[in-house]
């Protein structure tokens, strides 16, 4: 009988996938990535490596947030050193993207562990606001390091090419950012089947209880930020290839904040979530924009409310899920599944 | 010398403003533990009520002063009510969340109803600059910092005595306790919100009026972070202290480094001595260190 969370067995439990149906449906989803290329238009095809860039990083701040509970305001700094990380390898050194690429994420990775490491002695508020001193930092550093960052006008990067073959377009591109997504998608997933990432959910549901249970808190929470830096490199390593440049003004603490508020959309702690937030996300002011040009004919001064509407639809979304729906559109898919698995019964 | 002066001295002008808006923090701290990263917004659209009944309703100063209190206490009451009442006992973040979305949304308001324009106040006080000694401090500063410091002692004095700043601290200290002496822990949420507000609103009106008043005003409320952090989140004496010691440091630090970087170490000396303090204190001066119990 179809009852809510029953198993039979430790196997079942442990499975990575529920169903056999679960695989048919990633089977298709597979297809339906591999098709969308030979469908979309640069437009659509630019948008989804958007969303490739941000799902990256999104899952990288949800493993650190949702997972084991450090709060970090300082997202964006790291998205931030990926990319300016092989920018600066790839216009320096001339070395290929496949070597930036975990190159960057590392280079994120050891920031990550510097900043995170005062987490030993605060939590909470004060960490929050010591990751947001971190943002301040960094920022100022893309900024005023000239010699290095190129200040204000950045660095300018080639197209990646893999083997020989130029990314110039963003439909080849794709073909880059979606296998990667994937990866990153399936090391975060399976990260909460080995011991750290249990860790990190044991810190984060009563960080005294973990550590006398034999967790080594300190050692812990940086791995937790070493790797969510990690994914923050490499989702930054994308965007650099993806945009051709790399300013300060990519990575400004509202930066940061949009990560935060495509997990909280999302939903926290969830790996799900976290694709979903990134999606909605970076669709959101795209859909507002084309709503907005469907009444353009009635007001001229109507396009001109559209950064200040943007900024308002943000917040209102952050505070509305917040309020209404905390767990975020995950918990939402979850109900609409469960309904359609128990059907025609409630329970 | 000359230089360094000038520096202090406008250090601890901007200092006694910055006291005055981490106060309206560390109300909303104290009270009720959220941590409020839209005091920099309450602060923005403290400016623009003031301008709004000021200068496009036409208003005499002092009365619009009194009407820019009134509303933003309203503003503090309604969010408070609205929306915070609801995120009691949720997570950290959940709640600091809560607090960014809300600043986006009011910056966002701000920009539709008031447009992106720069404004600014026509003058309130003498424009002679005042001159102490070999100093001059330019009239604005100056009186700005007077106001600041006399709103500061009047909210101390209230805290202190008034009772309905005995019931807030009551709440602060033991919210049961509180509770079983009769105390209404959330209207004195509700209050904490609206004397937060309405210091924000003081310290927005007194930066306008120095500077000129835009949507983006409320950057300056990131600089209340080092300023709280530096004193303890949850004291009024740290705020004060926090805020002359940040207007210092940003005034010198700005003064003599600037040439050297291009511009900027205004904005970012203040994080550099947060993550030193940090490192050292992680409470802060004066903050009340939380001890946890399984």
């Amino acid at each position: 009988m179809r009852i809510g969370d029953f198993k039979q067995s430790y196997a079942a439990d442990e499975a990575v996938f529920r169903s056999g149906t679960v695989r048919v449906w990633l089977a298709l989803l597979f297809a339906a990535l591999a098709v969308f290329p030979f469908l979309a238009g640069p437009y659509l095809l630019y948008m989804a490596d958007l969303t490739g860039v941000a799902i990256v990083a999104a899952v990288g701040l949800n493993i650190l947030i949702g997972a084991a509970g450090q709060i970090s305001l300082g997202h964006a700094a790291f998205v931030g050193i990926g990319a300016y990380t092989s920018a600066i390898l790839t216009t320096r050194l001339g070395l290929p993207f496949l070597v930036c690429l975990p190159l960057s994420g590392l280079s994120a990775a050891f920031f990550g562990v510097i900043v995170g490491a005062p987490s030993m002695r605060m939590k909470g508020l004060y960490l929050c606001i010591a990751t947001l001193a971190a943002q301040v930092i960094f920022d100022f550093i893309f900024v005023h390091w000239t010699p290095v960052t190129g200040g204000i006008r950045g660095i300018n990067v080639p197209p990646p090419d893999i083997f020989g073959l130029k990314l110039d377009t963003e439909f080849k591109f794709y073909f880059v950012t979606v296998p990667i997504v994937i990866l990153a998608v399936s090391a975060a997933r399976n990260l909460f089947r080995t011991r750290v990432g249990r860790a990190f959910i044991a810190i984060r549901d009563r960080d005294i209880s973990a550590e006398l249970m034999g967790i080594n808190l300190f050692q812990y929470k940086l791995y937790a930020f070493a790797t969510s830096s990690f994914f923050a490199g490499v989702a930054g390593c994308l965007q650099v290839y993806l945009l051709k440049i790399v300013t300060p003004e990519h990575f400004p603490l509202h930066e940061s904040i949009r990560y935060l508020a495509m997990i909280i959309v999302g939903g926290l702690g969830s790996v799900l979530g976290s694709i979903f937030g990134a999606i909605f996300m970076t669709m959101v002011p795209e859909a507002l924009q084309s709503g907005l040009a469907l009444f353009q004919g009635l007001d001229d001064k109507l396009m001109s409310y559209l950064f200040p509407l943007q900024t308002v639809v943000f917040g209102l979304l952050i505070v509305g899920f917040l309020v209404f729906e905390p767990h975020g559109l995950a918990e939402i898919w979850r109900r609409i599944k469960d309904y359609f698995r128990l059907w025609p019964f409630e329970h | 010398m000359d230089i360094l002066l000038q520096l202090i001295v406008s250090g601890i002008a901007v200092g006694g403003v910055y006291a005055l808006i981490a106060l309206g923090f560390v109300l909303i701290y104290k009270a009720t533990s959220i941590i409020n990263f839209a005091t920099g917004e309450f602060m923005m659209i403290g400016a623009y009520f003031f301008y709004t009944f000021m200068v496009m309703i036409g208003l005499p100063p002092i009365p619009s002063f009194l009407l820019v209190m009134f509303s933003s206490a309203l503003l503090g009451l309604f969010i408070e009510r609205a929306i915070l009442r609801y995120m009691l006992g949720q997570p950290t973040i959940s709640i600091v969340m809560v607090t960014i979305g809300l600043s986006s949304i009011l910056m966002g308001l701000a920009e539709i109803i008031w447009s992106t324009d720069f404004k600014s106040f026509p003058p309130l006080f003498p424009r002679a600059p005042i001159i102490i000694g070999d100093i001059i401090v330019r009239s604005n500063l100056f009186w700005g910092f007077v106001a600041a410091m006399a709103a500061v002692i009047l909210f101390a004095l209230l805290f202190k005595y008034a009772k309905v700043g005995v019931a807030m601290r009551a709440t602060a200290g033991d919210q049961m306790a509180a509770f079983s002496m009769g105390i209404n822990v959330r209207s004195m949420f509700t209050v904490a919100w609206s004397l937060g507000a309405i210091a924000a609103a003081l310290g927005g009106v007194i930066i306008g009026n120095i500077g000129g008043i835009q949507p983006t005003l409320g950057g300056i409320g990131l600089k209340i972070f080092p300023v709280v952090i530096l004193g303890g989140l949850d004291s009024i004496a740290g705020a004060v202290v926090g805020g002359f010691i940040v207007g210092l440091v940003e005034n010198i630090a700005g003064g003599y480094l600037d040439p050297y970087v291009g511009g900027g170490v205004k904005d970012l000396a203040p994080f550099v001595v947060l993550v030193l303090i940090l490192l050292v204190k992680p409470y802060g001066l004066f903050g009340k260190e939380d001890i946890e119990r399984l």
